[in-house]
């Protein structure tokens, strides 16, 4: 319910949130002309907007501590109903065939455009579950992934160019350097404390990316490397349709591969060991856990995908250079996890797909696509840190009679 | 031998902005051990409400005192109440959450604020209005320093001897010093920690927007993205100087602007960016302490 002092509170935030946009919003100066002019409606949107969102913000809090009151056993806690449809193996395995069928069929119903927007959604899909690795999984904030898939883009370009290497030579190739550089890197800094880890990653992705930019007899510079060939069939002419849609069909199968190889990896000893390590390091290390090789793994192993992605990036396109490699595109991989749920296969799934199709469709908003991205960030972590789907832990319930003196113990 | 003195120079003077960024880094680092990403949009922050301020004054004819005066005022009282309002939007609520949860919510705030001054302003480089006149007496070297590095270096002096007073000497600098120390403790001798919080964030904004008034009057132009770049370097200088430890931050970002200033002049200016870089990731690998910070981190 809202009372009336949660209105008078929220207006006194939208009050202070007029205040703070005022010299950005509302003043535009042109100081060639030498014109002031004055936007007095952006600091009415401004009041109605932050009004809006406190009132909305404070319902969602109460909500959320009425939910937590009420359920205090997390052993009969109610589940979301996707989860609850994921956790039934009938359910989960006739919703994935039906998924599979309508993606295998998704290129004869649409459009090859249509297809293309898909086959770069199934990409950062890919990219989101190698950095749900690293982050969600491991928990190493990792924000210079973007030059892992550089790593792997311009092994591409550069090995094809210099050396006529194909792409299905250079696809493992591409991954494995990508994964060298992640050792590389990764060795110095995860002996130290996760920030340090996070700024080191971000100073590495602009290295890598500066480098490319001025090093012109290594990288041809900031003009790019062009006429990269797309993947081939055994030889096979393809006319530009065909290898498009050739193109979402080897993305579907990296995909797959991906999610099969990362569901396993989530119930393995080394993925319980990443789980426990995110958890309490300590702890981990008094049970023997190699604390720096069993993060190095995750950092490699996500450095390894992004630089799949990247060689199929380059083929995709034909064209590489710098600009494609910023920390936007980094933030935008961060985004797609944080939205789906940390360690979640599904939630990163539904969060790429989200992120990425929701900007192609909706041109209009494209506008905000980045402003969008940095308040999904902040946003998912006060309201809902475990994400859009969240990633359940396997536990263990009792489920006969309860017993008096258990309860007087657990009280 | 000019030549060096003139790099010199410049490098102090880069090294003197640095500073003034990487305090605040430094004290939130200190005081709830947050590397607070948007930092630099802070000081971003603070260079375009002193660019809004100091053009719209200069326009409707104010004297140049007067503008420099309401321009420095202007972005100090507004990069202070967006670091507040940060702090209390991004950072509060995730207080007791994992250690995660806050750097991610850092990060986005980060890309938010930098987005929003490219949506509600311009994504253009604007030239920033001349606040510092060329004093006559510089004219002789007027060839290896320039009347606004003079600003700089004494204006950050200053700067920091009233912020060494503030932390030395007064209730609110000792109360910082307290929490960052031992929080629950500085709760239990009766600190109200989330005021002391609110009051580190706040200076250290309003630092931050000195130097983005001091550095867009000496370079003379400014873009929403400065703050990123800047940021980074900040923290390096930091890191550098040992995260937590406010002589130290000075003492790294004074090193960090030396060695920029030197390795672009001798070496290539391409790779400017790159040498900080380089230089963070080596002081990780072989003094993950910094300069003047301490194994069991006696912080400020």
């Amino acid at each position: 319910m809202i009372t009336v002092k949660e209105v008078k509170r929220s207006l006194l935030v939208s009050l202070w949130f007029v205040f703070l946009t005022f010299p950005l919003m509302v003043i535009k100066v042109n100081p060639y002309e030498r014109t002031v002019s004055w936007r007095w409606r952006n600091m009415v949107y401004v009041a109605i907007g932050t009004f809006v969102i406190t009132l909305l913000a404070k319902a969602w809090f109460a909500r959320k501590e009425k939910r937590m009151a009420r359920q205090q056993d997390s052993c009969h806690l109610r589940l979301p109903i996707i989860q609850r449809i994921l956790q039934k193996p009938g359910y989960r395995n006739s919703l994935a065939v039906f998924l599979l069928g309508a993606a295998l069929a998704f290129p004869h119903l649409f459009s090859t455009y249509q297809a293309n927007i898909m086959t770069t959604a199934l990409m950062y899909i890919v990219l989101g579950l190698g950095l749900n690795i690293v982050v969600g999984v491991a928990g190493l904030l990792d924000l210079g992934y973007v030059a892992f898939y550089a790593v792997g883009a311009y092994s591409y370009a550069l090995l094809n160019l210099h050396f006529d290497l194909g792409f299905w030579t250079v696809l493992p190739i591409g991954g494995l350097l990508a994964a060298l550089f992640g050792v590389l890197l990764g060795f110095p800094v995860l002996r130290l404390r996760g920030d340090y880890l996070a700024i080191v990653t971000l100073g590495f992705g602009e290295i890598i990316r500066l480098i490319l930019e001025n090093w012109n007899a290594f990288s041809k510079g900031p003009s790019g490397i062009s006429n990269i060939p797309r993947p081939g069939f055994f030889g096979l002419e393809m006319s530009l349709d065909q290898a498009m849609i050739y193109m979402y069909y080897l993305m579907i199968g990296l995909l797959l591969v991906t999610i099969f190889v990362v569901n396993r990896l989530q119930d393995s000893r080394l993925g319980r060991a990443w789980l426990a390590l995110r958890e309490d390091e300590i702890a981990c290390q008094a049970m023997g856990i190699d604390k720096t090789r069993t993060k190095l793994i995750a950092f490699s192993l996500g450095a390894f995908w992004a630089g799949l992605i990247g060689v199929i990036f380059a083929a995709k396109t034909t064209f590489v250079n710098p600009a494609s490699f910023t920390f936007m595109e980094s933030a935008i991989i961060l985004s797609i996890v944080v939205l789906g749920g940390m360690g979640s296969i599904v939630g990163v799934i539904l969060g790429a797909l989200i992120l990425v199709l929701l900007p192609e469709y909706l041109r209009a908003l494209s506008e905000y696509r980045m402003l969008a991205f940095g308040a999904i960030l902040v946003a998912m972590m006060i309201f809902k840190p475990e994400g859009l789907i969240a990633n359940v832990r396997r536990s263990y319930c009792y489920h006969g009679k309860k017993s008096n003196t258990a309860l007087k113990n657990d009280e | 031998m000019d030549y060096f003195i003139e790099l010199f120079c410049s490098g102090l003077t880069r090294g003197s902005i640095y500073a003034l960024i990487a305090l605040g880094y430094t004290m939130v680092y200190g005081i709830i051990g947050l590397i607070n990403f948007a930092h630099g949009e802070i000081y971003m922050i603070g260079a375009f409400t002193s660019f809004i301020v100091a053009t719209v004054l200069s326009i409707y004819g104010f004297p140049l005192a007067a503008i420099v005066v309401v321009a420095g005022v202007a972005a100090a009282i507004w990069s202070s109440a967006y670091g507040y309002t940060v702090e209390k939007i991004a950072y509060k609520p995730l207080r007791h959450a994992p250690r995660l949860a806050p750097l991610i919510s850092a990060i986005g705030m980060s890309i938010l604020l930098q987005n929003y001054v490219l949506l509600a302003q311009t994504s253009d480089f604007l030239p920033f209005p001349e606040l510092i006149p060329e004093f006559s007496f510089v004219e002789p070297i007027a060839h290896i320093i320039g009347s606004s590095d003079i600003v700089i270096l004494l204006t950050t002096t200053v700067v920091m001897l009233a912020l060494t007073f503030l932390i030395k000497f007064t209730r609110i600098g000792k109360a910082m010093r307290a929490t960052a120390q031992d929080r629950t403790m500085a709760l239990l001798v009766g600190i109200n920690v989330d005021r002391v919080i609110s009051a580190t964030f706040i200076i250290g904004s309003a630092l931050a927007a000195i130097g983005g008034l001091l550095i867009a009057s000496h370079i003379g132009q400014i873009n929403f993205a400065i703050g990123f770049i800047a940021g980074i370097k900040a923290f390096t200088a930091a890191v550098l100087g040992g995260i937590g430890s406010i002589p130290g931050a000075v003492l790294g970002s004074l090193i960090l602007g030396l060695t920029e200033s030197f390795a672009t002049g001798y070496i290539s200016s391409d790779y400017e960016d790159v040498f900080a870089f380089s230089l963070l990731v080596l002081i990780l690998i072989f003094k993950p302490s910094g300069l003047l910070g301490k194994a069991e981190t006696k912080k400020v």
